[in-house]
């Protein structure tokens, strides 16, 4: 099977360019960082809820909050780094090897030029997988070796996260099809800022009962539907009282419908679909 | 008739408009080492490209071995060294070549037997597990060579096989070239280098702007393209009539003459011309044009 062999080849390259070791080794950092001062955190909101509550049953309540708060918190930043991971890993895989040339002695093996495309692209997913464990994962294992918290939705939300990673991935595999490495990355970044700003826009829009906001949100969304998939998970792993309060700094006030997991899934296969056909047909 | 390794039928490339080849039409026959010259930027890289399948034909049509490049099945039994051999230097040598057959559909087994074979003959044996970020520009070049013999083509592209190579690297290209040619492979090189196309290949086709301006087995050409000089007491206008038919671009300066003659039978004639004219012959010097100075000729004179 020579795509697996293209495949084989992307771990390799993650692994001689010391990127799998730098992001395992500032993934542990973080994952050390969040849990030292999730610990210190927790501990102060436990001494403070004890003097203040009488009520054990009620305590107990206001540590699961703190504590699903918290980690939603820390899979924000977690889901931010996967974008940017996927992004900076997957920007140059096309494109730079197109312009190095390197592409030439392999494309004129014996391989179908989609072998090279989606070998790449299934190496790519398998690492995502495994970061996505890694990190949120690692997340999750953390508050709830310290607390005992479990957020609902496990699956469901690494799912979704690991379901923006691949949608970065198609962006830039189309992308690495027409452009340069540099303009490549400036396309996936603005797309990511369109998607990001238009979550915002939706997410105070819904606030302030506006319409048009709410709208201009979901074309955002549609242009790039990556960020609409973390505020599913997020949503899918909100504790539940915070979500009916309205209480937390990550709460919802307009969620994506699940229509839109559909569509993101329609949106990657067809840009991928897209980047076989260019890649097929250009001049290497 | 022998089968054809590579046929091209009226291939036309154009980039936004600009006609990078013209209108190329070339046969090369099995087992034939053919040389395809010409100047920079004469379509020669883009012409390779298209006939490995990297670059689609705006018209015309590539076959090798009778079928479109586009089939795997068909490559499968090519070798390219590319013009610009770049390579992932991350790789060691071994893993670089082992990545590569498995391209090929190689097995593992049959890769641990080949590599070690094929690092020997290109001269790398000892650097098997070095980098390719730590190589000199031969010493990539000459593992670029391995990786195309790596499924023993039947034929192979050299693209500028020896542009980053000392006298040395040069040579044993030459000898790999020949191998290959005793294996019966074809060979389609490009090069810049034509002292070695003229030792090494059947055949060449000169390309200028986009298309063939001529097309000669290395024989000919070399047996056409000889300057004959010849110093003679008296020229009477019988002789002189007589050299006019026997050859081209004459030249009489006192008694010495200097002339072209396209076929080496003509030099044995001259001399009984001389003879039979009573004049005295004191010097016949018969030179052959190297390549290069063909090349010059055909490049700068357009066609002929």
């Amino acid at each position: 099977m020579r795509m697996l062999t293209i495949t084989n080849l992307t771990f390799r390259e993650a692994w001689r360019k010391k990127i799998f070791w730098l992001a395992l080794g500032l993934g542990v950092a973080f994952l050390i960082l969040f849990g030292i001062g999730f610990h210190f955190i927790f501990m102060e909101v436990t001494e403070h809820s004890r003097s203040a509550v009488e009520n054990t049953a009620y305590a107990n309540i206001l540590k699961n909050e703190v504590s699903g708060v918290f980690l939603i918190l820390g899979l924000f930043a977690v889901n931010f780094l996967i974008v940017m991971m996927s992004a900076l890993t997957s920007v140059d895989s096309i494109a730079g090897e197109i312009s190095s040339h390197t592409i030439q002695t392999i494309a004129s093996k014996p391989l179908r030029r989609w072998e090279i495309v989606l070998g790449k692209l299934l190496g790519q997913t398998l690492m995502l997988a495994g970061y996505v464990i890694f990190m949120a994962g690692g997340l999750i294992l953390e508050v709830y070796l310290l607390t005992g918290y479990q957020p609902p939705n496990i699956l469901a939300g690494l799912g979704l996260m690991m379901l923006e990673g691949l949608i970065v991935f198609s962006i830039t595999t189309l992308g690495g099809t027409y452009f340069s490495t540099l303009a490549n990355g400036v396309v996936v970044f603005m797309l990511y800022g369109i998607a990001f700003a238009g979550s915002w826009v939706e997410q105070i829009g819904a606030a302030l009962d506006s319409e048009t906001a709410i709208q201009v949100g979901i074309i955002a969304s549609l242009i790039m539907p990556g960020e609409a998939m973390w505020r599913l998970a997020s949503d899918l792993m909100q504790p539940l009282l915070v979500k009916k309060t309205e209480m937390s700094l990550v709460v919802l006030f307009s969620k994506p419908s699940p229509a839109m997991v559909v569509y993101a899934g329609i949106y990657s296969a067809v840009l991928v679909g897209l980047a076989l056909r260019q890649f097929n047909r250009r001049d290497l | 008739m022998t089968n054809l390794a590579l046929e091209t039928d009226h291939l036309r490339k154009e980039y936004n408009g600009k006609v990078a080849v013209k209108d190329l039409t070339l046969q090369v026959p099995e087992g034939e080492v053919f040389g395809f010259l010409g100047p920079n930027g004469a379509g020669k890289s883009t012409t390779v490209k298209m006939l490995l399948d990297l670059a689609r034909p705006t018209s015309g049509s590539v076959k090798l071995f009778g079928q479109s490049p586009g089939d795997p099945n068909v490559r499968a039994k090519v070798g390219f060294l590319p013009e610009h051999f770049r390579f992932h230097e991350w790789l060691r040598a071994t893993e670089f070549l082992m990545f590569h057959g498995k391209l090929y559909g190689l097995t593992a087994a049959e890769l641990q037997k080949r590599i070690p074979e094929l690092l020997d003959l290109v001269g790398l044996a000892d650097s098997a597990q070095t980098h390719l970020s730590k190589f000199s520009k031969g010493m990539l070049q000459r593992i670029g060579l391995a990786q195309a013999m790596l499924n023993r083509p039947a034929l192979i592209f050299l693209d500028e096989p020896t542009s980053g190579l000392d006298p040395l690297g040069r040579r044993l290209v030459r000898d790999i070239i020949r191998r290959l040619k005793a294996q019966g492979t074809t060979v389609f090189l490009n090069s810049h280098f034509l002292s070695e196309v003229e030792i090494t290949c059947d055949r060449v086709a000169f390309i200028k702007a986009g298309q063939v301006v001529r097309l000669e087995t290395i024989a000919d050409l070399l047996n056409q393209n000889t300057e004959l000089r010849l110093r003679v007491d008296s020229l009477n206008p019988e002789l002189r009539q007589g050299l006019d038919r026997l050859g081209t671009e004459v030249q009489i300066e006192d008694s010495t003459v200097s002339m072209m003659v396209a076929d080496q039978e003509n030099i044995p004639k001259i001399a009984q011309l001389v003879y039979h004219s009573g004049a005295k012959l004191y010097e016949l010097r018969p030179r052959q044009k190297s390549l290069e100075e063909i090349f010059v000729d055909i490049i700068e004179g357009g066609r002929q």
